[in-house]
């Protein structure tokens, strides 16, 4: 295990995250205060509470989850996009490393970021909303996955995209809109059918109602189904990860 | 002969149907400078990268220190210092940053004092913590050097490394390079200024069309191929040839001012004695005369137009 390497890349990469501090740890924790501001603060007080739980301190699972799936995927994306994009990318491939090396320092990275950006926003929220977590343990289980999980998504379409438009697209036409349809900001047990029917299609929907149990005891679907959809997008993600080294895909010609 | 790069039938089809290496031959020796020449396009850079990792060959092996480069590519790769033809850095880090990545990706503990000494030895220690993108680009192809050098690598490849570099620099950096060699580093580069693979490489290999066509010590190169040409200034212009001199390789030049006699630096006889002569018999008198020997860039020249 070349764990220097690692090292390496995982450094050049957290070096990137505080060079540029405010756009990649401000500008998030300052949007998702907006929303705190705005749906938990403002609105929330006119709605009722959600299974026994008020407005703004329901939305904060499915908010942390919408961010952290976000700054996850483009966090580790534009790390290895960029170097494939200005060629240094070459100095990475001329070393002894294995594609899992690569992948450990580059998603490592972007997870460590990611959960660092998810702890910060916790307690933002704190400034606005009241709430607990039941299950802190399972919390951090969950926060961990889903950083992880979703740093290797975005490595993969960091690998896949081969202009800008592409490595922005996936987040916004595909993440967003699953993370506001997936329960961020209700319970999807509020949908009537056929709509509750096919948000069980949303793999965001188990993420979120997993998170929310972990805070407040209650959920969607069943915890476990929810570990175990986001074990299975890891293993997914992992073995497309597999097949794009062992291929050379779109990485060497 | 021990060889520490040993290719073997190397191919490389590109995704667009072109193939830039056709079952590629080659030995570079332990220790030597290989100086790899070729057109544009001939298949240089796609050589280099395969053997550093970067690029997928189609077909055949490499073996580098005995080490093939895909089933043991790690200890293949450590052995391996690149330096691309492109001037291709990170823009934010600072120097001192990006020296320090580059020998933790070869999977090398910390070594401030070496890198110090390497930053010095090209005239970067001033730079350390300069952002990248500040740096000249002449600093730039420096700073590539000193990437590929961070990790003590046995083997160095420079690819175009004095393409944009000012006549000082270069000759800092060949000096370096003897440097190296001194030290026991192979070196294999690439170059369009042939003067340098004439004065630096002890070894040339001529790359045309995705195939080797020459590979020859220098010397033995210059003395198989060169030719001499001898300029003999007249001291009464000429117009036409005397038919005396129809059965020498002679040429008038300088508008009808110089004979110039081509011969074979190989041949016993020269023949010069003989022409002098002749044109004496014919009252032809010379004012001047000047030899020259035909430079690797004429040999060079020669072997492609050959070819195409
Ligand atoms: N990624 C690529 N995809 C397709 N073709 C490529 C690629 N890289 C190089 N080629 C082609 O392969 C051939 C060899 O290119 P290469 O870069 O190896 O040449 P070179 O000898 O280094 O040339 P130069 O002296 O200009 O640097 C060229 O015809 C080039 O167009
Ligand atoms: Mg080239």
């Amino acid at each position: 295990m070349n764990l220097y390497g690692i090292r390496a890349i995982y450094i050049f990469e957290m070096a990137r995250t505080f060079r540029t501090l405010m756009e990649s740890i401000a500008s998030p924790i300052l949007s998702t205060s907006l929303y705190f501001v705005v749906f938990g603060a403002a609105i929330g007080s006119r709605m009722g509470d959600i299974d026994g739980i008020g407005y703004g301190a329901f939305i904060i699972p499915g908010l942390l989850m919408l961010s952290l799936l976000n700054e996850s995927i483009s966090n580790a994306s534009f790390g290895i996009y960029f170097p494939k994009f200005t060629g240094t990318v070459y100095e990475v491939l001329s070393a002894p490393l294995s594609s899992l090396e690569i992948v450990i320092g580059y998603v490592g990275a972007a997870a460590t970021k990611s959960v660092m950006l998810g702890i910060l926003m916790l307690l933002t929220a704190r400034l606005f909303v009241d709430y607990q977590i039941l299950h802190p343990l399972w919390m951090i289980g969950f926060l961990l996955l889903t950083a992880t999980t979703f740093s290797l998504f975005g490595f993969i379409i960091g690998l896949w995209a081969d202009d800008f438009q592409k490595l922005q697209i996936v987040p916004l036409m595909v993440v967003t809109p699953l993370t506001f349809l997936g329960g961020a900001f209700y319970s999807i047990d509020m949908l009537p059918e056929p709509w509750r029917a096919l948000s069980l299609f949303n793999p965001v929907v188990y993420l979120i109602s997993g998170f929310r149990w972990s805070f407040y005891g209650v959920a969607d679907v069943n915890v476990a189904v929810s570990l175990a959809m986001i074990c299975g997008i890891m293993l997914a993600c992992l073995a497309i990860i597999a097949w794009i080294f062992k291929t050379g895909y779109r990485l060497k010609t | 002969m021990d060889s520490i790069i040993s290719i073997q039938d190397l191919s490389k089809h590109y995704a667009s149907g072109l193939q830039a290496l056709n079952r590629v031959n080659l030995d570079i020796r332990r220790g030597e400078i290989f100086a790899l020449l070729g057109p544009n396009g001939a298949g240089k850079t796609t050589l280099i990268n395969i053997i550093c990792g970067i690029v997928t060959p189609s077909a055949g092996s490499v073996r580098v220190d005995g080490h093939d480069i895909s089933a043991d590519y790690r200890q293949a790769r450590s052995r391996i210092g690149l330096v691309p033809q492109e001037l291709l850095t990170a823009a934010f880090e600072n120097v001192e940053a990006t020296l320090q990545f580059s020998r933790g990706l070869f999977g090398k503990p910390p070594a401030p004092a070496l890198l110090e000494q390497i930053l010095r030895d090209l005239s970067l220690w001033d730079k350390r913590k300069t952002k990248i993108m500040a740096l000249s680009g002449g600093m730039k192809r420096r700073l590539l050097i000193a990437k590929a050098l961070a990790h003590e690598p046995d083997i160095l490849f420079l690819d175009e490394p004095t393409a944009g570099v000012d006549v000082e620099l270069r000759r800092d950096m060949w000096q370096m390079v003897r440097r190296l060699r001194e030290r026991g580093v192979t070196i294999i580069l690439t170059t369009h200024y042939i003067e340098e693979a004439e004065e630096m490489a002890d070894r040339i290999g001529v790359i045309h069309k995705g195939e080797i066509i020459l590979v020859e010590d220098k010397a033995a190169l210059m003395s198989k191929l060169g030719k001499k040409q001898l300029e003999l200034t007249l001291q009464a212009p000429l117009t036409t040839l005397p038919t005396e001199l129809a059965d020498y390789p002679l040429e008038i030049t300088r508008e009808g001012h110089a004979l110039t006699y081509t011969f074979d630096t190989q041949q016993e006889q020269t023949g010069i004695h003989e022409l002098l002569r002749q044109l004496d018999r014919l009252g032809i008198d010379i004012k001047d005369l000047h030899s020259s020997e035909s430079s690797l860039e004429e040999i060079f020249v020669n072997l492609v137009r050959d070819r195409s």
